[in-house]
């Protein structure tokens, strides 16, 4: 409709097997390439290895987030309860010197909090990350693809790689394995 | 290089445990018999269970309607009953939905494969009794216009709540609670979207499941960062799922009301919640899986066993708690404790108002689970059936016993007096019940509930060091 000349997003190969998938990344690993992806139903225990991939900084936002529910929690109680609006009642000192507030009865909460902050930076850490929701990715233009969330196992590299070449790619896909080596459009 | 190849059928079949999954069944299997009960037409059944319990549930919301409109004096409670079946039926609802959470977050921290398959159900019905639980605080603070004032809101007034007491703690705790478990029953449930997705013919079907999959495309740059957010999400449910009865327990525990005041109390309310979780689980899923008999090589009979044995473990915990407490008020030679827990429950002569209500909750949380101790009752799927239905009515129990036996006769008997229910509160109660289940089959209905993506990690095949069976491409062992 608009244009004949599609961009090529990169060429797609699927594998048999988790294993035949795992150690075909090993091998596009070892030759250097830098954007490309496998996809498969469920996550494959040791790919980020075999992909050369290092730990994921999810943990960092988290604890970030933790702090700040911690934090919450802290200012939350302690602002009202000994400044505001002072409550003295059943015993529980409003100042445990020499702090003005009343840790034992305030942990509680803090805890609660932290734990209720560090699950949204989970949640919004996990979806910044994977920029998600992400509707439309071109790799859903292969039609082989919908397999991936069912028993599919595949093997992405992008145009957008330095390494990338259309025919090169291609037969090294197809020699670490690869069937239905396909080229898909954006 | 492999040591395998010197390993004998008869060593081999000496350490192979048995299948999570029976039958040799394949990832495609799973997908597609899973995502059937979503997609098939709506079975008979289904009818017929949703006709029964929506108008319960709807008959339950009038109640609630009505109890609001009139005020709390449409229920039993009374002076000193102040806290009756309102408070009894959110600890009790509260404490089932903590298997969910021990499913899905303890056991995965523990390594626990086999809960791939029933934890998805499992939180599922986790949120559905924290929808019920959450309920019962809400209306029985009587006004409940004013319920936002358990909310640290500054007003108007300049009234804050009191952050020192336990009454508000529980307010974070259960909110908390609920959250997380949203979040956490949610992020397992993306990659199943968009299996569905993937799956779907008919327009609306694809938008829905394409807009609630969020684009996921099950690529290993988002599996990284997917386990992690998994593992930490398990990580903070953890400390989180035994907090939040431990602050349902300080409710009780905080006072000084003989059969409350009792140090015991957090370590005992978990072990109940999660002894009538798990009991609540396999009252769901044992008819599931009669009803979808695909549901059988995936949650099968090992998987019953170890529910079974978590039961007689945890109701065994029950058990010793419900001693010691003999033993405390015994050991204390404090009277008002001696009689809340000998003189009025053990002295035939009527003195304990409650006494018929002590010993059905003995008998139902630490008699009838010792027969769990025998292998033959436990894969005995009825009599598992039969031993839950006592948990299930055991719990409610234990909470009647906590909160009305102890507040009925306290300290001044000149202040004793009984109470019954009325029929708004026990229409209350059942209705919950129709919100529950009628919630449970709107799920079960709409949304996979075996956690596909997960079930298929514990097949043979999804090990990347697996020697392929059918394309003849061996693979050694990798190192």
């Amino acid at each position: 409709m608009a244009t004949d000349i599609k961009t090529v997003y990169g060429i797609a190969a699927e594998f048999p097997s988790a294993a035949a998938l795992f150690h075909a990344a090993e091998k596009v690993r070892d030759e250097g390439f830098k954007h490309w992806d496998v996809h498969s139903p469920y996550p494959i225990h040791g790919m980020d290895k075999a992909m050369g991939l290092g730990k994921s900084w999810l943990s960092a936002i988290v604890l970030c987030g933790g702090l700040t529910g911690l934090a919450t929690a802290f200012f939350l109680q302690t602002i009202p309860s000994t400044y505001l609006y002072k409550t003295i009642v059943h015993g529980k000192p409003t100042n445990l010197l020499p702090v003005p507030f009343s840790i034992p009865a305030f942990t509680p909460i803090m805890f609660e909090l932290t734990v209720l902050f560090s699950a949204f930076a989970c949640i919004g850490g996990l979806l910044v990350l994977n920029r998600l929701p992400q509707w439309y990715h071109p790799i859903f233009n292969w039609d082989r693809f919908e397999k991936a969330t069912d028993n599919g196992f595949f093997l992405v590299i992008e145009a957008r790689d330095p390494r990338f070449s259309e025919n090169r790619t291609r037969q090294m896909l197809e020699e670490i394995g690869g069937l239905h080596v396909t080229l898909v459009h954006d | 290089m492999s040591d395998t190849a010197t390993i004998t059928p008869e060593q081999q079949a000496a350490v192979t445990k048995v299948p999570l999954v029976l039958n040799e069944r394949t990832a495609s299997w799973i997908t597609s018999n899973i995502s059937s009960i979503v997609e098939d037409k709506t079975p008979f059944w289904w009818w017929v269970a949703f006709c029964i319990t929506s108008p319960v549930a709807l008959f339950g919301l009038f109640c609630i309607c009505y109890q609001i409109s009139t005020g709390v004096g449409v229920w039993g409670e009374n002076h000193p009953v102040g806290w009756a079946w309102d408070i009894t039926n959110f600890v009790f609802w509260i404490g089932i939905g903590h298997a969910g959470t021990l499913i899905s977050a303890i056991l995965f921290l523990t390594r626990q494969k086999w809960r791939t398959s029933i934890n998805r159900a499992a939180e599922a019905m986790t949120l559905f009794a924290v929808v019920c639980a959450g309920i019962f605080p809400g209306i029985h603070v009587g006004r409940f216009w004013m319920v936002w004032f358990l909310a640290p809101v500054p007003t108007s007034y300049k009234i804050w709540p009191n952050f020192r007491s336990p009454l508000l703690w529980d307010v974070f705790a259960v909110s908390t609670y609920f959250t997380v478990s949203v979040l956490f029953w949610y992020t397992g449930l993306v990659p199943d979207l968009a299996t569905l997705r993937d799956r779907a013919k008919t327009g609306a079907k694809k938008f829905f499941f394409t807009l609630l999959a969020l684009g996921w495309r099950g690529s290993n740059r988002q599996w990284r960062h997917y386990e992690m957010a998994y593992l930490i999400l398990a990580g903070l449910s953890t400390p989180l799922v035994l907090s939040v009865h431990s602050v349902v327990s300080f409710d009780f525990a905080t006072s000084l009301e003989p059969g409350w005041h009792t140090t015991i109390f957090p370590p005992y309310f978990v072990a109940g919640a999660i002894f009538g979780g798990f009991a609540m689980v396999l009252t769901i899923l044992l008819p599931a899986r009669l009803i979808y008999p695909q549901l059988k090589d995936v949650i099968t009979k090992q998987h019953v066993d170890k529910m079974a044995k978590i039961i007689l473990l945890t109701g065994s915990i029950v058990g010793y708690a419900y001693l010691m407490e003999l033993f405390v008020a015994w050991y204390s030679t404090n009277s008002f404790e001696k009689f809340t827990f000998f003189h009025s429950r053990f002295n035939n002569d009527g003195s304990g108002y409650y006494q018929w209500a002590y010993w059905c909750m003995m008998t139902c949380n630490v008699v009838a689970p010792q027969v769990f101790w025998f292998k033959s009752c436990r894969s005995n799927l009825i009599w598992v059936f039969i031993i839950c239905m006592f948990v299930n009515a055991g719990m409610w129990f234990e909470r009647f016993v906590i909160i009305v036996t102890s507040l009925a006769q306290d300290f001044t008997p000149s202040m004793w007096h009984h109470y019954h229910p009325t029929w708004v509160e026990i229409w209350t109660f059942i209705g919950t019940f129709g919100i529950f289940l009628s919630l449970f089959l709107l799920f079960m209905r709409f949304l996979p509930m075996i956690a596909m993506s997960e079930v298929k990690i514990v097949l043979p095949e999804a090990d990347p060091h697996h020697t392929v069976r059918q394309s003849g491409v061996g693979i050694e062992a990798h190192h």
